[in-house]
């Protein structure tokens, strides 16, 4: 039997493994729990995580911005109703109900935090890394962004502006990163790889498009 | 409430570690715990703003020290037993012992994709008329409630402009306690550098935050 209280941590030490070895045996109790009262559906379960998995995904976003890129009214339709124009491409539902997207440009450039929690943008990101929750990136964002943007290998010039957008409600914000210059004759589907999750967070810009050679 | 978990302009841990080619989840526990996360709250016993103060009420030493799956199953602990699912005693012996609260629906796999697909919207209508418009300054109230609040403490008695004006949505503070949904209006509002973090923040930053009316007073 695996120690189940909430309140205290643990009283002994252990390391990194254990501690999920435990968080393992807790959480199979867990659902050994509630599928014997009939409260969830294992075969539920994995359906959610298949489609967290295989469906929905930062390729989703990726779209979004190569479309954007492509075609100035889809552009235009995300400024005024990014919910709509985002959803017009199919992607809808949990955590992507209110969007907005954030366009960067020559003067300005976008962060997105949930200092609070961990409010990410599921419909078109998918599910968020583990730094994106954790409490050195909440934490940071919104005192030292540049900071933060230099782990991630990201130096901006001095005189750019750096708009921190801190998700306090359900509003779920996608950032547009600048197109690449060199990238004229590339369609939709060719500029979309040159879009990773992390600039659609802001922690990156898009790829130069010899990264796809 | 003053929480682990409000933690904007906090110090001391260390640099982001983004790890390459990362995977979604580290560990099965992880997947399931996704799971099982949200196939509880499709129960309809409780609203996202009830499970995370749930998670916001984790002691801060355990918050801290917990990977955020953990912290999601402390919390959903927490909320089955509230809510009536599980007793204590259940929940340690991971075994059913006495029948519990019925819920709503219950998740089933062909059900996934359309629940995934239609989401929760928090917007909702009101009678009222948006007190502040865009361009408008405004100063963030200074409270610390024990209850919960969507208001971070770095933001607090600190004046900023509305730069939009997005709508009327579910009140969470009062949401989250089962005092009913309240919509209010909700405002983008954006603050200097200087104003949050004085005189030696980066002079090209300005942070937003989503405040809903009642957080804000005319500056």
């Amino acid at each position: 039997m695996h120690d189940h209280d909430d309140d205290h941590e643990h009283a002994h030490g252990h390391d990194h493994d254990n501690h999920y070895s435990d968080m393992q045996a807790r959480v199979k109790a867990l659902e050994t729990l509630l599928t014997e009262k009939g409260l969830i559906d294992p075969a539920a379960i994995d359906a959610i995580v298949e489609t967290y998995e295989t469906k929905v995904g930062p390729r989703n976003g990726a779209h979004v911005v190569a479309k954007a890129w492509s075609d100035p009214d889809f552009a235009d339709w995300l400024k005024r109703d990014a919910t709509a124009a985002i959803a017009s491409l199919g992607y809808t539902g949990r955590q992507g109900e209110h969007m907005r997207a954030v366009f960067n440009t020559a003067e300005t450039h976008n962060l997105v935090v949930c200092t609070l929690c961990s409010c990410y943008p599921w419909s078109v990101l998918g599910l968020p890394p583990v730094w994106y929750k954790a409490p050195a990136y909440r934490s940071r964002a919104v005192i030292d962004p540049r900071g933060v943007l230099a782990e991630f290998g990201l130096t901006l010039p001095e005189d750019k502006k750096v708009r921190v957008w801190d998700s306090t409600a359900e509003l779920r914000y996608l950032v547009i990163p600048e197109r690449p210059e060199g990238t004229d004759g590339m369609d939709e589907q060719a500029l979309a790889g040159l879009v990773s999750r992390d600039a659609m967070i802001g922690t990156a810009v898009a790829g130069k498009p010899e990264s796809l050679t | 409430m003053n929480g682990p978990h409000d933690l904007g302009g906090q110090m001391g841990f260390g640099p982001v570690a983004p790890e390459k080619d990362e995977p979604y989840f580290h560990a099965e526990w992880e997947k399931r715990a996704l799971g099982i996360t949200l196939s509880c709250g499709a129960f309809g016993a409780w609203t996202i703003d009830e499970s995370r103060h749930a998670r916001e009420n984790i002691p801060p030493a355990a918050y801290l020290a917990a990977s955020y799956y953990e912290i999601w199953i402390r919390g959903i602990d927490k909320l089955l037993e509230r809510h009536g699912f599980a007793t204590r005693a259940e929940l340690l012996s991971g075994h059913a012992q006495q029948p519990g609260a019925v819920p709503k629906r219950v998740l089933k796999a062909d059900m996934v994709p359309g629940v995934l697909a239609k989401g929760g919207p928090c917007d909702r209508p009101v009678k009222t008329a948006p007190r502040f418009v865009a361009g408008e300054g405004v100063k963030t109230k200074n409270f610390n409630p024990v209850t919960h609040t969507r208001l971070p403490r770095y933001a607090r008695a600190k004046t900023g402009v509305v730069e939009a004006v997005q709508g009327a949505f579910v009140f969470p503070d009062d949401n989250a306690h089962g005092e009913g949904e309240n919509p209010q209006w909700l405002y983008t509002v954006v603050f200097d550098g200087a104003e949050l973090w004085g005189g030696d923040a980066d002079p090209t930053l300005t942070v937003s935050i989503d405040a809903w009316e009642s957080y804000l007073e005319p500056a």
